[in-house]
């Protein structure tokens, strides 16, 4: 038999994409010439001058070669690539914006000082958002021993009890997950502030934030606790295993890379959680360890501040701080999906 | 004939490690339960006095005022939502209505258009935008969006100006429910786009390639068989979409100017949002005035658990029958 | 095994039925991909105009992959690959530049699971190709009943055209996907083992459609129920793997492969010995 090479027909082809290539630009130069000379203007005039002369064009192009329903279905192929394309513009601005404002702002003293000795006019030579950072990290904690525990149990009852509140308990862990973070704040507020404790703490925040953490955990741990096959839970009852034990020893440890990914992805929700934060924890300016005692700082608060500050230098902060933010979430993001990649362990 | 005998009765006594794991765990799952109960019940506690003194005012007027006497005592209060509530859902419907067109393309586009390398990558890039902290888009929103979006409104009110709620006057455009509604729909569009894909990547393959098979094109066989089949899954997805847009705080506040009147004109630069308003006041406010906040956090908790638990609904359905 | 061959020739011999449409399909020396993964190799085989083609063998052998390489389906699989050519009426379906949306009007499919669309009713099901490729038609009804009359399903639901599709019995959703092909007017129809997923008596019903429908379409059938091949096939093609890429081991007039295969692998397979 002579060797024959696979091909895929099908693909387009190396004209064809030259082809989508010069009518690509062809329209983007007829969208120029024509804001140029009619009396439309704006970045709007561009986007939409291009997208309906691209999609006239492919229309066209196709209603010659192959008649109606391929012109059609062309131009909404169009229309559907500009509508995806307007989800990334605003990503790609945020990004845009947040480097090129926030990295003036970066210099080693942000990270060493705090901002008890500096006003929002300082020079951005004084001062720092070491105390936030140290806050965001010991609220996020207190948040993580109060929320893991909590969300991992919901997860574990609705895979492997599978009791009669099933159905409910999925329900308003829905429910919960759209609690509006000021809502939480509010509730913490009311229920330990108030009566109990009388001043802002850090734990305060921790406290609001783990309601709004653990929707998150428990969501995605039950996703993950589902994907274990019930070959292994039953392999471990028929070897004699109660279920608890079978739980603890082959259920947890096959998810555990999944059920990281949960906490992980729980983080990341909370860490730009600002709200709450506003009402509960003072948002001290000193750097505090006590995350029970004194108003504790954070990021989201310290861009808040700085941001409502209004001074150039404040501003400047304020982009900063959402800089370290955003790549801190940015870190969390990246690995989570790594993890996840491997949601359940050989 | 001999009787069949009678089926025997299976019980199961679990030891005593399991009984307790069991107790422990339901207990665990149990605390949404109680969460959510004791949001209530305090809430409720501290705001009632409140409510229970404006009666149904409280929705309906929209004054919000205190007046103090020398001593810091509480001379007169009224306390309305009115203004606050349609402000909320007024640029909550406009976030809904620009970001639902925008997400259904994005998520056809990530299940049936893009290039197979493409689409892991924009699928992590939505994924990550859902991830950006709301005072981000709050500050991005307000350096950046609103000149634009300040632009589009005039647009807006040039040509459709003779549609009541696109009227300005007087003429200010300056953060307006229309620009709030803006920023929100930019960060309601990763929630909508990853239901309305994972809906539409449920499509039963058979009955696309059916479609396909009588030679429909990729558009007629979407419109045909995936459309049909995902759009109540959209609908849910917008429905979340809009419980998340009602309950937004900082980014709202970032961007929207607050007043306390009545405003249907969205492109005008005033507007309402109850958890804006909670931020507004808590600063300032006496212990008088924030149980009145406390009373609106209420307020809005069971509007969005309202809108939240007809979303989970309808999601749901979608996803376990599809006909 | 006599039985078989007895059965396909107890079949009324007839000629090539001058009604049907077109000069046939060819395929010149297929191949297909998955991958890395060779799973098809060098398979020419021709389909008059007007006949019923079996393509029977053992799971795994590729004869659901060479059918869908005839309408253009195999490249919905993101690393299918493909070599060879399908010639309809002596053009090539793969060239550049072919509209592929018309050649998959013109060779229909019907597929091994009933899959009514289940937004629309009976008579929406029929037409629905008509609105999927944008054809006009001057009289539906007309064309309703016709198509229905011809996947013989028109006495059952000719009171309830309006009821939905999932209303039927599996075997009537069946005949409604058939219905449904026939509604773009196909030269051929590809059906990739249409009664797997029906009982004995649908399966029979269904045949007698496929025997109605050969004197005016080419019909190419995948099956694994040689009784079946036997019964509504003129020709049948035997595909084997060999631990390699599926093959097609012999094509013959459906008498001739139960009663004489040339093959000792046709002999076996046929006879039960093997697969």
């Amino acid at each position: 038999m002579n060797e024959v090479k696979p091909t895929s027909p099908w693909k387009p082809s190396a004209k064809d994409k030259l082809r989508e290539l010069v009518t690509f630009f062809g329209s983007m130069v007829a969208s120029f010439t024509l804001v140029a000379v009619t009396e439309l203007k704006g970045k709007l005039a561009y986007f939409v001058s291009f997208v309906f002369i691209y999609a006239a064009i492919s229309a066209i192009y196709s209603f010659r070669r192959y008649g109606k329903a391929t012109a059609k279905d062309s131009a909404v192929k169009v229309f559907i690539a500009c509508g995806a394309l307007l989800t990334i513009i605003p990503i790609a601005s945020i990004l845009q914006t947040i480097i090129s404002k926030g990295y003036k702002g970066i210099r080693p003293n942000l990270f060493l000082s705090d901002m008890s000795m500096a006003t929002p006019t300082d020079p951005l030579t004084n001062g720092g958002l070491l105390h936030a950072i140290v806050g965001t990290i010991i609220m996020i904690g207190g948040a993580l021993i109060l929320s893991v525990p909590i969300g991992i149990l919901t997860a574990l009852y609705l895979t492997e009890i599978k009791g009669r509140f099933t159905q409910p308990i999925r329900f308003l862990v829905q429910a919960m997950s759209g609690v509006p973070s000021i809502v939480a704040g509010l509730f913490i507020l009311s229920a330990v502030v108030y009566p109990i404790t009388k001043s802002s703490s850090g734990f305060m925040g921790s406290l609001a934030l783990s309601i709004l953490m653990i929707p998150t955990v428990a969501r995605t741990s039950e996703e993950v606790l589902g994907l274990i096959p019930q070959d292994l839970r039953e392999a471990g009852t028929a070897l004699g295993g109660t279920q608890w034990r079978t739980v603890a020893m082959i259920v947890l440890p096959a998810a555990k890379s999944g059920l990281m990914t949960a906490v992980i992805l729980g983080i990341a929700r909370i860490a730009g959680e600002t709200a709450p934060l506003l009402l509960l924890t003072g948002g001290g300016d000193r750097l505090n360890f006590n995350p029970f005692d004194d108003p504790m700082g954070s990021l989201p608060f310290y861009i808040w501040k700085s941001f409502l500050a209004g001074s150039e230098e404040a501003v400047t902060r304020a982009w900063a701080g959402l800089l370290v933010l955003v790549v801190v979430i940015l870190i969390l993001f990246v690995s989570a999906r790594i993890l996840s990649t491997r949601k359940v362990a050989r | 004939m001999t009787k069949a005998p009678a089926p025997r009765e299976i019980t199961t006594q679990p030891r005593r490690s399991d009984r307790i794991f069991r107790r422990i765990v339901t207990g665990g799952g149990l605390s949404s339960l109680g969460i959510l109960g004791l949001i209530t019940l305090f809430l409720g506690y501290r705001g009632y006095e409140i409510i229970a003194s404006e009666g149904l005012s409280f929705i309906t007027s929209s004054d919000w005022t205190v007046s103090y006497d020398e001593n810091g005592n509480v001379t007169d209060s009224q306390f309305g939502l009115a203004a606050m509530l349609i402000g909320t859902i007024l640029s909550a419907i406009v976030a809904v209505v620009v970001a639902v067109p925008v997400s259904v393309a994005m998520a056809l586009y990530l299940n049936f258009y893009s290039p197979h390398a493409l689409k892991k990558y924009l699928i992590a890039v939505i994924d990550m935008m859902a991830a950006f902290p709301s005072i981000l888009f709050g500050i991005w929103g307000f350096l950046v969006l609103m000149p634009s979006a300040e632009y589009w409104g005039k647009l807006l009110n040039k040509y459709l100006g003779f549609i009541p709620i696109f009227e300005v006057n007087p003429y200010i455009f300056t953060r307006s429910p229309f620009i709030a509604g803006m920023v929100l729909a930019i960060m309601i569009i990763p929630i909508i786009t990853s239901v309305s894909r994972e809906v539409f990547s449920q499509t039963p393959l058979d009955r696309i390639q059916a479609a396909y098979a009588l030679g429909a094109t990729r558009w007629s066989m979407i419109k045909a068989v995936v459309i049909p089949y995902g759009k109540s899954g959209v609908i849910g997805g917008a429905m979340l979409g809009l419980g998340r847009a009602m309950g937004e705080t900082v980014a709202v506040y970032t961007v929207l100017n607050i007043v306390f009147q009545i405003n249907f004109k969205i492109l005008l630069g005033a507007g309402g949002n109850v958890a804006s308003l909670i931020i507004l006041r808590f600063g300032e406010a006496n212990l008088f005035e924030i149980k009145a906040l406390m009373a609106a956090g209420l307020v809005l908790f069971g509007l969005t658990l309202v809108i939240n638990a007809f979303a989970a609904v309808i999601v749901r359905r979608t996803g376990s029958s599809g006909r | 095994m006599s039985s078989l061959s007895d059965v396909a020739n107890a079949k009324v011999q007839r000629a090539v039925s001058p009604r049907a449409q077109g000069t046939g399909l060819e395929a010149r020396g297929i191949h297909a991909w998955f991958g890395k993964h060779h799973a098809l190799a060098d398979v020419s085989l021709d389909f008059a105009p007007g006949t019923v083609t079996a393509l029977i063998g053992p799971s795994g052998c590729g004869k659901s992959t060479f059918i869908r390489t005839l309408n253009r389906m195999h490249e919905f699989i993101p690393s299918a690959a493909m070599a060879g050519e399908v010639l309809l009426d002596g053009k090539d379906v793969y060239a550049p530049g072919v509209d592929v949306t018309k050649i998959r009007l013109q060779i229909g499919m019907v597929f091994q699971k009933p899959n009514p669309f289940p937004s629309m009713t009976i008579g929406e099901n029929v037409l629905s190709g008509l609105k999927l490729a944008q054809l006009k038609v001057e009289n539906k009804d007309d064309l309703l009943e016709e198509c229905l009359e011809r996947a013989g399903l028109w006495k059952e639901v000719k009171d309830r055209l309006g009821a939905h599709g999932g209303s039927l019995s599996g075997g009537q959703q069946q005949r409604l996907c058939i219905a449904r092909s026939l509604a773009v007017k196909p030269q051929v129809l590809l059906m990739d083992e249409p009664c797997s997923a029906l009982d004995p008596g649908s399966t029979l019903r269904i045949e007698e459609t496929i025997r109605q429908l050969s004197e005016t379409m080419t019909i190419v059938i995948v099956t694994h129920n040689m009784q079946q091949a036997a019964r509504v096939s003129d020709y049948t093609a035997f595909f084997l793997s060999d631990n390699g890429p599926g093959e097609m081991i012999e094509v013959a007039p459906t008498a001739e492969i139960f009663s004489r295969p040339k093959d000792k692998r046709t002999e076996d397979y046929v006879t039960g010995r093997f697969g």
